[in-house]
């Protein structure tokens, strides 16, 4: 009857305990913020006195998991940004027409003269003067194709080719753009992370969203425009070889050429080839420094595959110049004037010496490989958010009150239990969250609140129960048990269709709306189990030492 | 001394005037549609794209100069809102601006912003943007998609869980309460133009998790009862069902009433949208459980044949009607 296993108490006991201690860093949030940091500084960048002392405010024995805030109570910047996936298709085609066209060149003979055309970008068209030489032409080029290995499609090809009339033409295949457009989020993702990293903001949360999208939160930060600047810029360092200079911006380049401007003159005009000989991928390092004449510049230095492009690209072109291209700009078009063997070299401009550091550090953390778009942009001041948890904070207390004043009036003795419930339920609740290490959002509060009233609903309908069984004439002990045992299904189906929504809000919601979710989540789950197990307990510890005849509920 | 909401015995006849009970619903559900066709949602940025700036100052926001100042930018269609509560500070005066969503699907410039900022400084001076959210039209298409798809979601895994737990009539009850409730909450937020945003989305799917915990505790009650009182007609069945749960009924719901109630007067006004939606929620979800579940349950009527089942009885969870 009313009899739990003493293992079953203890359990019990030991889940609130815990809960407890999970949740108690919360109640001191700016002190073991405080010595978290510098206890993460300690490890980061050694010991000194005043990090110990910091790190030493909150004892190291006890728990220093905290609840995150979200961004609209903490304040700081929240970015949605979609990478533009095609943007390498076009790289790649650039890249391969100089492969293609060498693959060809020796062919003459069967294929005769070929042109690119003009076409989309991530194709490249070839119109060939003798259309008889194609299957030849289509063997060729279709030999400089890679296999890729993807999960659907065994012995697919990176690059499609094939032949309308007289023209060839050259495209990556569907598996190739699905691969790439993983690599490319990937990439951008590590990029970003890297970007932010470097600035040095805390708790940034970096994720993929979807197939092409990312989604950053910088807590702290003054405005989303600020984080744009950090991780908006390209830095897509290049160099190419020169075709022309001239001040018509839309001369005709030609083919596998393009015309682009030059960064610091204006008005002037660079028609470079498309296709660079080393591009910022080979950049092992990038310093600020000074030229002979005491200017900001960039030095770089490349890796071993790059040094050795750039050397031999120097030796062969001496006396031509070649263009240093940063995002589309030629920087500067110098002319080789000996050949360059070291693989390093400098980037001379009208820099300040915050740009060229800028620039150093763009360069040093890589280029995006692809565009990004924003297409979310929020930007939350940290007034708005600490008056947000002022405002939450007093809700709840006063929602707490409220609802313990009229449990006790309704239930008495019982009502009690069930308020101690309650207050474990809210500890549980944040220590659960703690231990997830789960974000807590405005709309979060609001499903703690929420929770604040539906909490009770689990103990209302065991109390309800109970009475029914005494009015019925059980005696108190049968009451109890009977009243528990009864209400169970009603509990459980009532709690489980309210959690199948909360997960489904998890699955498909984002941001606040997810905190909502996982407090509301969290909520169901501590409630029942407090429902079910820890006044259970405290009735039937109550019960065990009272033995009363009559119990009115 | 107890607190009582409710006497201890009740006796109400719930479907006496079913009727008109059903056709009060009926017809609310019909000016909820009809007001939701004919003036729409008031939707906020997550779905209409745009950009939302939460504007302070210390001088009192005169809307007619702050629209003026606006106006040279050409940014559409503009609306200007001041925002009160009771926790603002004296010179504390807060406006919300709402701007639409510009042509390309990008979110709106930093440069405009600074732009925006540096025309209205010129009207209130010291004016801060405390918050700047901008979704482009993209993303807010997709937002809303999502949300229809996780009401329509959430309505369809009740459906299934009610139906294999109990059965099939239960589970239709139980699905035309939440639709009433969903249906009546767009209702409400269309005819008083309250901005529907991602968080009302939360906040309906809450009503419709709190409205099935009630409609399954009576509901838990009414399949004990029928085999209780295997004599009795459904409509006796369930009054005393009804009757029987309807103190557990008063007490949650105004527990969370309180709970609720205290958010949204304490709460601030970011969320006050969201917070009305739920106490709505909690009011027509509580209706609708003993006045729409049950009453269609007994239009519906219900399998009395519970002999084959009769040697599972002693345990609770041996009822699973699958």
């Amino acid at each position: 009857m009313l009899q739990i296993d003493l293992w079953k108490r203890v359990l019990i006991w030991l889940v609130c305990a815990a809960g407890l201690m999970l949740a108690l860093p919360n109640g001191f949030y700016t002190r073991v913020e405080q010595s978290n940091d510098a206890a993460a500084d300690i490890i980061a960048k050694g010991e000194t006195p005043e990090r110990l002392e910091t790190a030493g405010q909150w004892p190291s024995f006890l728990p220093s998991g905290l609840v995150n805030l979200g961004l609209d109570l903490r304040g700081g910047a929240h970015l949605l940004a979609e990478v533009q996936v095609e943007d390498v298709y076009e790289a790649r085609m650039d890249a391969l027409w100089p492969e293609v066209r060498d693959a060809l060149r020796p062919e003459r003979d069967t294929v005769g003269t070929f042109r690119r055309q003009p076409g989309p970008a991530d194709e490249i068209r070839l119109k060939l003067s003798k259309p008889d030489g194609m299957a030849r032409a289509l063997e060729i080029v279709r030999g400089l194709a890679n296999p890729i290995t993807t999960l659907t499609g065994v012995g697919a090809n990176d690059i499609e080719v094939s032949a309308q009339g007289d023209i060839l033409v050259v495209r990556l295949s569907e598996e190739e753009k699905i691969a790439s457009d993983d690599r490319t989020v990937r990439q951008s993702l590590e990029i970003v992370r890297r970007r932010i990293d470097e600035v040095g903001t805390r708790e940034p949360t970096i994720q993929r969203q979807g197939a092409d999208r990312i989604l950053i939160q910088v807590p702290g930060i003054g405005s989303a425009s600020e984080l744009k600047e950090i991780i908006g810029t390209t830095a897509q360092l290049t160099f190419n070889p020169v075709v022309g200079r001239g001040s018509d911006p839309d001369a005709a380049p030609g083919m596998g050429n393009k015309v682009i401007p030059s960064l610091d003159e204006e008005g002037a005009y660079y028609t470079i080839e498309a296709a660079a000989v080393v591009t910022g991928e080979d950049l092992v390092d990038a310093q600020p420094s000074y030229d002979q004449n005491g200017r900001p510049a960039v030095t770089f230095r490349f890796n071993t595959s790059g040094a050795r492009r750039f050397g031999d690209y120097t030796a062969e072109n001496i006396g031509s110049p070649f263009a240093i291209v940063l995002d589309d700009e030629v920087v500067s078009a110098p002319v080789i004037q000996s050949h360059i063997p070291g693989g390093s070299g400098i980037i001379t401009g009208n820099f300040t010496i915050e740009e060229s550091t800028n620039l150093a550090v763009l360069l040093r953390a890589g280029a995006l490989p692809a565009g990004l778009e924003f297409l979310e942009e929020r930007t939350i001041g940290p007034e708005l958010g600490q008056d947000s948890i002022d405002a939450g904070k007093i809700a709840t207390i006063v929602a707490f009150v409220a609802v313990l004043v009229f449990m006790g009036l309704s239930y008495g003795l019982f009502g009690l239990f069930a308020n101690v419930a309650l207050i474990l339920n809210i500890a549980l609740i944040f220590g659960m969250l703690s231990l997830i290490g789960g974000t807590l959002t405005l709309p979060g509060i609001a499903g703690i609140v929420l929770t604040v009233g539906m909490a009770v609903d689990a103990n209302v309908l065991i109390f309800e129960r109970i009475r029914e069984e005494l009015k019925s004439g059980r005696g108190p002990a049968k009451a109890i048990d009977e009243g528990y045992s009864k209400a169970l299904s009603a509990i459980l189906d009532a709690n489980i269709t309210t959690f199948i929504t909360a997960v489904i809000l998890f699955a498909i919601g984002s941001g606040p709306v997810r905190g909502f979710a996982i407090t509301l989540g969290l909520g169901i789950l501590t409630s029942v189990f407090t429902a079910i197990f820890v006044t259970r307990l405290m009735i039937v510890m109550w019960f065990e030492r009272r033995r009363p005849k009559t119990i009115e509920v | 001394m107890r607190l009582r909401l409710v006497p201890q015995e009740t006796s109400f006849d719930f479907f006496k005037r079913a009727k008109l009970w059903l056709g009060i619903s009926a017809l609310m559900m019909v000016v909820a549609m009809a007001s939701f066709l004919w003036q729409g949602l008031n939707f906020g940025i997550d779905f209409r794209g745009g950009t939302t700036i939460r504007t302070e100052a210390s001088e009192v926001v005169d809307v007619g100069a702050y629209r003026d100042a606006l106006a040279v930018h050409e940014l559409g269609d503009v609306s200007i809102t001041e925002v009160f509560d009771p926790s603002f500070e004296e010179d504390q005066h807060v406006a919300m601006i709402r701007i639409q969503a510009q042509d390309d699907g990008e979110a709106i410039s930093g440069e405009m912003i600074e732009t925006l900022k540096t025309a209205l400084d010129a009207v209130a001076p010291g004016i801060k943007f405390v918050s700047v959210e901008s979704v482009g039209p993209k993303v807010s298409g997709e937002l809303i998609t999502t949300a229809v798809i996780a009401v329509a979601l959430a309505i369809a895994a009740v459906l299934v869980y009610i139906w294999l737990r109990f059965e099939w009539q239960f589970a239709l009850g139980a699905v035309a309460a939440l639709v009433h409730d969903v249906v009546l909450t767009i209702g409400v937020f269309s005819e008083l133009q309250i901005r529907f945003d991602l968080a009302i989305i939360a906040a309906l799917l809450t009503i419709v998790g709190y409205s099935l915990n009630d409609t399954v505790v009576v509901f838990d009650r009414v399949r004990e009862n029928l085999r209780r009182y295997k004599q009795k007609d459904l409509a006796e069945v369930l009054n005393i069902s009804i009757n029987e749960t309807l103190s557990r009924t008063v007490m949650t719901s105004v527990t969370t009433l309180l709970a609720l109630i205290s958010l949204y007067v304490l709460g601030g006004d970011v969320i006050r949208g969201f917070v009305f939606a739920m106490i709505w929620g909690v009011l027509v979800g509580t209706y609708s459980s003993v006045f729409v579940a049950s009453t269609i349950l007994l239009k519906l009527g219900v399998k009395r044949d519970w002999s084959k089942q009769a040697n599972t009885t002693g345990n609770q969870f041996s009822n699973i009607d699958a």
